[in-house]
């Protein structure tokens, strides 16, 4: 009985030691392709890659095993901002911006539980125990952690309608021409 | 008299004639005017007046906020009835934060007071009563003017051009108001060149409009005003095809005129300023230039600010012919009209009803690389190597060559035998490459809201194992002094 | 809501099918005088080059699955059909227009993507190909206005493969060229074979595009005065020729041709002025369409004088067409408010302050 525990507490500390020594001796130092992968990622640590964070998205996309286009919030720019860093070329047509929306409390469903407030990524959201919440549009980045975590379903992602400074052309010829146009064809 | 070679530009056909010789007709008063709070480059207006609140004309309903902006004042007397969401004179048809006034029809101005004499005022006092009149560039850039003399001052101006170069085909509002109020216009010019400290004062008319250059020229005689026939050519309003045919000085890029000395302001906005320091009226109201071939009647109006457009074409007539499009503004820079109940800003120089012949787009077809656009752009960019990039998402590489230097003159569009929509493709990529620059700002500021909540987490779990560790030091001792009391009791 | 349409709310009246159409106008003249010079069989062959290369261009689009219709309307396939006809010998057998005609819209044109993609002028690019692959039939040359045969006759000679042994010619160049071989000097070799005065109107054997300089120099005044080319390219081009033409013959006069001569002969002004203006194929700007076109020049004048081809247009042409995307790389207009090299300009005023 003895010698059993015994050794298997030996062999134990043995291994830990190896494993502890090898992990002071042969340290390798980060990939830094890695850290600044994660720099041009927002940060958020939203997790809609699948990725645990920013920081296994950019190992994911060091090793070549994820896509560029993998990071929703970030849009157009941080795929081609990954791009020029991987010096790849991308075809950025396919890749749409996700429609600019915000979370949205309803203040009739809130129960003030705080969840939300507890995994937001970027401290959007304001509030206290047993009050109602409400979030800072100016730091929201729709990531969705909250509507997740929201028992009562109060809180929803609300598109963010376009005003005269956001709106801009959409590129020609991806909409149809106006029911005038084009009638003088030859 | 010198003229200095010009590069690029276009001729377009003028289409000016019907409506350039009737002579400008006030509108009467609409039943209801929608006043934008934002009518100029910077930031919105505030409003200052309630619904239900009654307004004078001329009073103030809308205050100016931070460096760049511009006040907006009610264009005659009546009730304020909504504060609100209405459709804007913009591209995009969305909505915009608008003061809709029912008129009371007696136009009762606002208390103002009039200088004695209005050439005596400090050049402060004038860009002062201008920036609080809401005067902004009447050409179509509605950058506030009061801010643009104070700059101009500061990096000492020598000559001031008064652009009355109206380019735009089938405009003709500011070749009616040189022939019509001439002598006003040159009051403004000199109160201008008051404000500034300018020594020369030029104004620069194209040679398709003798007599308003007769009119000026007389209305000048004596005042050291000099007036300038340039060539009609588009886009000669554009302040710098002016300032290189009349002084044949070059800007800077990303520069300013001032950065060479000039200082340019259009002859609408002249006018404007001596309707302000000489008789106290803010800007409420413009000349505006209703055409086309499908409107029955062209003319020039003086309309109040706030007018919807509908009302423009039912006081010229209504329509003839079923138009193919409706402009705001004139039909190379102005942009399309979804609706008619879009009011009159400061900037619309013009509304058009356009005829399916008048606009004259065929289907686009393959660039066959002919360089027509290359010839007629005015800032020396290739067009067609711009769009080529822009097609294929390309934005740097048409950013390397010179994309944010066009002016989006629509020059190249006008020109192409291909029908290739040029300037879309310009301000496409322009409007992406700000929404990139936004999303990128964004992403910063979220970068940095998530570190400092991992930080600010850290800190808490810290804070929650050292006041753990603390509590269990503190018990520890609690119960080491509770066992020493024991003991002591049991010894005593 | 409807879509909303981008200013300008104007256009100017132009289109691809509106130039080509001017530019074929423009060459009408000097077609015709062609006929009339070489006869029925020259009608013959200039027909059945267009009408091989708009089915030739119907069948590529039609396998591609693109629209035929707009693509056969813009009028280039007819143009460069017409132009390959104008540098083809008068009396060349029909399937040389066609496999001419063919390789110009399909491997010329086509396969780069249609129009405006091409880097090489299809036409010329058509005439060498045609040159390298059929010599023969691409130099035997006729004399004008010698025994034009009828209408039915002509068929023989299009159509039928007639053999034209006893009536065919060198060309001037060719001839030449020959003659030089054969070691005689400029004044034996041009002696009975030129004149400029016929020289000028064409009075001696070469394409239809060879004939009558003045037609073809009204042509070009004609597309320029209307605004489809600027001159910069052809008088670019004729001084490339004129030049080295001077300056050779003024150092050697018994063994190189003047200026005026090589103007006048072969298919230099056609060139000049048809071909080295083909937009697709040649710079943006003016000063590149200069050095394109002095390249052009300078090439046919080596080419002439020192290569084994007694003309040298085509070969030049499609080489500088190769320079073009170079050219366009590094003559770009200056910008407005900055220097050449894209520097923000520096206001004399801030620069007297920094001194």
């Amino acid at each position: 009985m003895i010698v059993p525990i015994l050794s298997l507490t030996v062999l134990g500390v043995v291994l830990g030691l190896i494993l502890g020594l090898a992990a002071r001796y042969f340290k390798v130092e980060g990939n830094p392709l890695v850290d600044e992968l994660e720099a041009l990622l927002p940060g958020s640590q939203c997790g809609q890659c699948g990725y645990p964070g920013c920081t296994g998205a950019a190992q994911a996309l060091a090793d070549g095993t994820a896509p560029l286009t993998l990071c929703p919030p970030g849009g157009r720019a941080v795929v081609a901002a990954l791009a020029a860093k991987l010096g790849v070329e991308v075809d950025l047509s396919g890749v749409q911006d996700a429609v600019p929306s915000i979370a949205d409390v309803r203040e009739e469903l809130c129960i003030g539980c705080t969840r939300c407030y507890k995994v937001c990524p970027t401290d959007a959201i304001l509030g206290a125990a047993k009050h109602i919440h409400a979030v800072f549009k100016e730091a929201c980045t729709a990531c969705g952690s909250c509507v997740d975590v929201c028992p009562t379903e109060a809180i929803l992602l609300r598109q963010v309608p376009p005003t005269l400074q956001s709106w801009s052309w959409v590129k020609p010829g991806s909409q149809p021409l106006a029911a005038n146009e084009g009638a003088l064809a030859a | 008299m010198k003229l200095f070679k010009l590069r690029g530009g276009i001729h377009p056909e003028g289409r000016k004639a019907s409506s350039a010789d009737r002579a400008i007709r006030a509108l009467p008063l609409p039943p209801r005017l929608y006043v934008p709070l934002q009518q100029h480059v910077g930031a919105p207006a505030k409003p200052v007046v309630q619904v239900g609140d009654t307004v004078l004309a001329g009073q103030l309903i809308g205050a100016g906020q931070g460096n760049i902006s511009a006040p907006v004042h009610a264009p005659t007397s009546g009730r304020v009835v909504a504060i609100g969401d209405h459709p804007a004179p913009h591209p995009s048809g969305l909505s915009a934060a608008t003061v809709t006034i029912a008129p009371d029809g007696e136009a009762r101005w606002f208390e103002h007071d009039v200088p004695a004499d209005p050439f005596a005022l400090t050049p402060d006092d004038i860009a002062a009563r201008v920036g609080a009149a809401g005067i902004v560039g009447l050409g179509g850039a509605t950058f506030p003017s009061a801010v643009k003399l104070k700059l101009s001052r500061k990096s000492g101006v020598d000559t001031l051009i008064i652009n009355g170069g109206e380019c735009e085909p089938y405009l003709t509002c500011d070749d009616r108001i040189m022939r019509e109020r001439a002598a006003e216009i040159v009051a403004g010019i000199r109160l201008i060149q008051i404000a500034v400290g300018a020594r020369h004062a030029l104004v620069g008319i194209e040679d398709n409009k003798p007599e308003a250059l007769a009119a000026m020229r007389a209305a000048a005689a004596g005042t050291g005003v000099e007036i300038r026939m340039v060539p009609a050519m588009y886009p000669m309003g554009w302040d710098k095809q002016m300032i290189q045919a009349l002084l044949g000085r070059e800007v800077p890029a990303e520069g300013r005129s001032a950065d060479i000395g000039v200082l340019v302001h259009n002859v609408a906005t002249a006018w404007a300023v001596q309707q302000t320091i000489c008789l106290g009226h803010p800007l409420v109201s413009r000349i505006v230039t209703v055409s086309g071939g499908a409107v029955a009647q062209p003319c020039n109006l003086e309309v109040p600010i706030g007018t919807p457009v509908q009302a423009l074409f039912d006081a010229c007539g209504g329509f003839a012919s079923t138009p193919a499009r409706l402009v705001l503004g004139g039909p190379m820079m102005g942009h399309q009209l979804t609706h008619t109940s879009v009011p009159v800003v400061k900037g619309s120089s013009g509304v058009l009803a356009l005829t399916q012949a008048e606009i004259g787009l065929t289907r686009p077809a393959p660039c066959i690389r002919c360089a027509t656009c290359v010839r007629a752009c005015p800032v020396g960019l290739l067009p067609l190597e711009m769009a080529a990039r822009i097609r294929t998402d390309d934005l740097s590489g048409a950013v390397a060559l010179g994309l944010k230097d066009c002016i989006g003159c629509g020059s190249c569009s006008y020109v192409c035998p291909s029908s290739i929509p040029l300037v879309h493709y310009f301000n496409y990529a322009k409007g992406e490459l700000m929404a990139q620059a936004r999303s990128k700002l964004k992403q910063e500021a979220t970068k940095k809201l998530a570190e400092e909540r991992n930080a600010r987490m850290e800190r808490i779990a810290r804070e929650h194992e050292e006041a753990a560790a603390a509590r269990k030091a503190a018990k520890a001792a609690r119960e080491a002094a509770a066992k020493a009391a024991a003991a002591t009791e049991a010894t005593a | 809501m409807t879509p909303l349409a981008h200013s300008p709310h104007a256009h100017a009246v132009t289109s691809v099918s509106r130039i080509m159409a001017t530019v074929m106008a423009a060459l009408v003249p000097a077609t015709l005088f062609g006929f009339w010079l070489y006869g029925w069989p020259a009608v013959y062959l200039w027909t059945v080059s267009l009408l091989a290369a708009v089915a030739g261009e119907a069948a590529v689009l039609a396998f591609q699955q693109r629209a035929v219709k707009p693509a056969l309307l813009d009028g280039s396939g007819l143009l460069t059909a017409w132009l390959l006809a104008l540098s083809l010998p008068p009396w060349a057998p029909w399937w040389i227009a066609v496999v001419g005609s063919l390789f110009a819209v399909v491997i010329g044109k086509q396969v780069f993507g249609g129009l405006g993609q091409n880097v090489f002028n299809p036409a010329m690019a058509a005439r060498v190909m045609l040159l390298i692959s059929f010599p023969l039939e691409m130099t035997t040359w006729m004399p004008p206005m010698g025994h034009l045969p009828g209408v039915l006759d002509s068929l023989a000679v299009t159509f039928g493969g007639q053999h034209l042994d006893a009536v065919s010619s060198a060309s001037l160049l060719g001839h030449v060229k020959t003659e030089f071989s054969r070691g005689l000097d400029l004044q034996q070799a041009l002696a009975g074979h030129y004149a400029p005065l016929s020289a000028l109107w064409g009075w001696r054997s070469g394409s239809l595009g060879e004939s009558a300089a003045p037609l073809i120099l009204a042509g070009g005044v004609f597309l320029i005065a209307r605004r489809i080319i600027t001159w910069h390219a052809p008088v670019a081009m004729l001084a490339g020729v004129a030049l080295p033409a001077l300056l050779m013959s003024l150092i050697a006069p018994g063994h190189y041709a003047g200026p005026v001569y090589h103007l006048l002969s072969g298919g230099v002004m056609l060139g000049a002025f048809f071909i080295a203006t083909d937009p697709v194929t040649s710079p943006n700007t003016a000063a590149g369409q200069l050095v394109f076109g002095l390249g052009c020049g300078i090439l046919t004048y080596v080419i002439r004088t020192w290569g084994a081809y007694p003309e040298g247009v085509a070969f030049a042409v499609m080489l500088m067409n190769a320079a073009t995307p170079l050219i366009d790389r590094y003559i770009k207009p200056r910008i407005y408010g900055r220097t050449r090299t894209g520097e923000t300009l520096v206001v004399e005023a801030a620069k007297k302050d920094a001194a």
